[in-house]
């Protein structure tokens, strides 16, 4: 059993630092020692530290390049803003109100894992991880030509422009094409955000240390052999990316419930920023789930704490980015490492493989 | 009549996505990498182009040259101080490189040109061509494009095939540890690979300013998604591949932004690349991959 | 009635008849031996036998049940399971990891549970673990239980590979060279797990081997594969000392 209690241990360190820096950062803001700005990214952290975890489970966990889990943020965000909006003028109480938005965004979300899981279980590699995008951008696309309007008739949609949804006067617009989802109530806090990290955690671990996460590893590991073992590849693959997908849909409404309007724009859920949720799992390392919890928080303060050198933050960010990589893998720097025993600060490295 | 005339500008269009899918996916062959900063060599050929013909006003073909030979430096060094370290790393690794590589250069371009975008005048002098009485006009950029794409991938198979340093790239995408055995000199091959591709990339940008004429640091990135997606579309590594879907994504694109919804015409190009690999897995020319047990 | 009998079995790769014509019938816990030169189609049999390929001509049945046409999934859960030549761990899982996945389709919670932590979680994964370790035993894997597939010396993931396959709880187990790349103490070793395995699994084996050894040393009965079709059949002794087979491995 001391394999188990091992693994145990690891992961309460993992939820005791999410504690942990929950509750300094709630006392720097109490005790008013937080800027203002620094407690406006608070949300959008836990945003990020989502998606991060929830992407892991696809790249680290079942071994697959997804460049379009913006897309399942997307798919969660609008599902549950136009909840939301909808319910604003019912009597019910907002805390259920957003519960239950995040239940939707989640089913949502869910729905699209599977959608998109269907060509996984055909594609490799890189194939895989263009069609990914591909399925993040028609999201994109498709909901920036989409408009939904209510008023007593009921709802009316339309691909085409706001005129052709055709409505009685006193009608609401819901969603206005590009110009997206306004006036969505603000119920995300930094609080609700700290909660939803520990539950992603929670499923993401538990799932990892259970049959069905083993499975998931041996499909990663030699998918041949997986199979030899009377292993459905099918069933585990489709799992893995609902679960992800569902996580990541949370992620994309506290994102939606965090701000007073909601567009699908290319700066929020485009194939840049699944390639930022990326980039924070591959330097977290692969298959590390405390480590994208890190990487994530690390990687989005970092630009916000380069904001003094204005126009040079994101070059500088880019730069990080490359030599961190050359850092971490270039033959002549793992011998310049090894030998002068840097390794114990290099985190993550250890745990990441080859995908 | 219209019909034709959106074709025509659609496989222009395509024509410029081949260019840039040929240096995709001949990349992609050899080095076995997907390098996004491929859509940000563009910018950077478009960028020169524009410094040196509009703002020091200096000769059009001079811009051209001058394009070419900065993006072949840039991707020389980009391969030899980004990428070559990492030969032997993950490929996700190799990946996250190259983002940021593709964000550096945005930002880099950023910070020299600025964020409004620049109004880039066209360096073709080729007037255009009306046809059917006037009812058809094809523009000077168009047939250029085209001209320009069916050169380089004429040239680029025979230099594949017929050339020893083609017949090495040929050699390295095949296996690069029993090429070295051979004596081919891997690292030179693929930096040959790079400053071709990089090339190819100087060129589409300056075709595709000349057609889009709004220059800004980020005019690559989408082009370049496009393009990897044509080279996907055609079969990765295939150059008569890259030709074909480049030209069928850009016929795709402008067909479905006259007749159905310009909003939509990137999810429908998307939506038939899905279509294609669910049932082609490798693409239109792509090798099936079998996996020997 | 045999446990496994294979009739006229066929494939062929493009113009190249990969095996043709093959033949086999396995008693239960028989100890049962498939041997031939490089490329004579052994490993293409255990792959048929898996349905990792499908023939184009003939049948397989285990303990009477049909196996053509089944996905490998279902062939294993009808009883056969297999190592392979070239070994296919787990390999970024621990030693213990990889036997308790070939528990999976024994030992069942619902990914709820899993999630959860249901009673039903700790009660099943329990279980799995001491099967687990059980098999680990056998092999003498325990004490690596925590090391990570990969980092295990050559013999012992050869070992590892086998106790995976067992833990499918299968009726049939196809050996693929389980002694490659071993040194004749390994081999000798190997020799009693396997023969061990068969007494107390009371497991019906096929094995494919180069190592003649190893061969005369355990199997009962042998089939000899060449260019395909098959050579030779019958008592281990016998075959061995068959002219015709003698000709095939040293040549003219």
């Amino acid at each position: 059993m001391k394999n188990i209690s091992k693994t145990t241990k690891s992961n309460c360190i993992t939820f005791g630092i999410v504690i942990l820096a929950y509750i300094i950062a709630e006392a720097l803001i109490q005790t008013g020692h937080m800027s203002s700005l620094m407690e406006g990214i608070m949300v959008p952290l836990c945003v990020y530290v989502i998606a991060a975890v929830s992407l892991n489970l696809i790249v680290g966990v079942l071994g697959e390049l997804s460049l379009g889990h913006a897309g399942f943020m997307c798919v969660g965000a609008f599902s549950s803003a136009f909840f939301s909006k909808c319910m604003m003028t019912s009597s019910m109480p907002e805390g259920l109100r957003f519960f239950l938005a995040l239940l939707i965004s989640a089913a949502t979300a869910a729905v699209f894992g599977i959608l998109i899981g269907i060509p996984v279980l055909r594609l490799k590699g890189d194939y895989l991880a263009i069609v990914t995008l591909a399925f993040g951008e028609i999201i994109k696309n498709v909901l920036n030509a989409f408009y939904v309007g209510l008023d007593s008739a009921g709802f009316h949609f339309s691909m085409k422009d706001a005129i052709a949804l055709d409505m009685e006067a006193g009608g609401t617009i819901i969603i206005n094409g590009a110009q997206g989802i306004t006036g969505t109530p603000r119920s995300s806090t930094f609080t609700i955000g700290i909660i939803l990290i520990l539950i992603t955690l929670f499923v993401v671990l538990n799932l990892m240390n259970s049959r069905d996460g083993r499975a998931i590893m041996a499909i990663r590991d030699n998918r041949i052999a997986a199979e030899s073992i009377g292993i459905n590849i099918t069933k585990y693959k489709l799992m893995a990316f609902t679960i992800s997908a569902a996580l990541a849909g949370t992620a994309g409404a506290l994102y939606a419930h965090n701000l007073s309007t909601l567009t699908a724009s290319p700066n929020n859920f485009g194939y840049n920023q699944s390639i930022m949720i990326l980039v924070f799992v591959v330097l977290g390392g692969i298959g590390n789930i405390r480590g994208s919890v890190i990487a994530a928080v690390v990687l989005t303060l970092l630009p916000e704490l380069l904001r003094f050198l204005n126009d040079y933050r994101m070059l500088i960010y880019a730069i990080v980015l490359i030599a961190l990589m050359i850092f971490n893998w270039s033959p002549k720097c793992i011998a310049f490492r090894e030998r002068h025993s840097l390794k114990d600060l290099l985190k993550g490295k250890k745990n990441t493989k080859e995908v | 009549m219209s019909f034709i005339s959106y074709l025509i500008s659609g496989i222009s269009l395509g024509s410029v996505y081949a260019i840039i899918a040929l240096g995709y996916t001949m990349v992609y062959g050899i080095a076995r990498m997907l390098n996004f900063a491929h859509g940000d060599i563009i910018m950077v050929g478009a960028f020169v182009a524009f410094t040196v013909s509009s703002t020091l006003g200096m000769n059009a073909a001079l811009g051209v040259v001058a394009a070419i030979v900065v993006c072949t430096v840039l991707g020389l060094t980009v391969e030899r101080v980004a990428y070559k370290p990492l030969r032997q790393a993950p490929s996700l690794a190799v990946l996250i490189t190259a983002i940021g590589v593709s964000y550096l250069l945005q930002n880099l371009a950023l910070l020299i040109f600025g964020a409004n975008p620049k109004s880039f005048t066209s360096v073709v002098p080729v007037p255009a061509l009306k046809l059917a009485g006037g009812q058809l006009t094809i523009s000077g950029v168009t047939i250029v494009t085209i001209v320009v794409s069916i050169i380089v991938v004429v040239v680029l198979s025979l230099f594949v095939k017929k050339t020893r340093a083609g017949r090495a790239m040929q050699a390295v995408s095949e296996d690069r540890g029993a090429a070295q055995l051979m004596g081919i000199n891997v690292n030179g091959t693929i930096a040959l690979t790079f400053a071709i591709g990089s090339a190819l990339a100087a060129v589409a940008g300056v075709l595709l300013c000349s057609a889009y004429p709004t220059l800004t640091p980020y005019i690559g990135s989408m082009p370049g998604i496009k393009a990897f997606v044509a080279a996907v579309f055609g079969g990765i590594g295939s150059i008569p591949g890259a030709m074909i879907g480049g030209i069928l994504l850009g016929v795709i694109e402008n067909l479905s932004k006259a007749y159905i919804s310009s909003q939509l015409s990137d999810a429908i190009v998307f939506a038939v690349l899905i279509l294609v690999l669910l049932i082609r897995p490798t693409g239109i020319f792509g090798k099936p991959l079998n996996e020997k047990v | 009635m045999a446990l496994l009998e294979v009739e006229s079995l066929g494939i062929s790769f493009g113009g190249l008849r990969a095996v043709d014509n093959f033949n086999i019938k396995i008693e239960k816990e028989q100890l049962y031996g498939l041997i031939g030169p490089n490329g004579a189609g052994k490993t293409t049999i255990f792959n048929l036998l898996t349905g990792v390929y499908k023939p184009d001509k003939g049948t397989i049945l285990l303990d009477g049940e049909n196996m053509i046409g089944k996905k490998t999934i279902d062939i294993n859960k009808s009883g056969i399971a297999r190592t392979f030549q070239n070994i296919r761990l787990f390999k970024d899982m621990s030693v213990l990891d990889n036997v308790k996945v070939g528990l999976h389709n024994h030992h069942r919670y619902h990914t709820i549970s899993g999630i959860l932590r249901l009673p039903s979680y700790f009660r099943v994964e329990k279980e799995m673990t001491e099967r687990a370790m059980e098999l680990l035993k056998v092999f003498g894997l325990e004490k690596e239980k925590e090391y990570l597939a990969a980092n295990l010396p050559y013999g012992k993931q050869r070992k590892l590979e086998i106790a995976r396959a067992l833990a499918t709880d299968p009726k049939l187990l196809l050996l693929d060279e389980p002694a490659a790349g071993m040194n004749p103490n390994e081999t000798s070793e190997l020799m009693d797990t396997i023969c061990f395995v068969r007494d107390n699994f009371h497991m019906t084996i096929l094995l494919i081997e180069h190592d003649m050894k190893l061969v005369a040393g355990i199997c009962e009965r042998l089939t000899v594969l060449n260019f395909g079709q098959i050579l030779a059949e019958g008592e281990t002794s016998a075959v061995l000392s068959d002219p015709q087979v003698i000709k095939a491995y040293l040549g003219e």
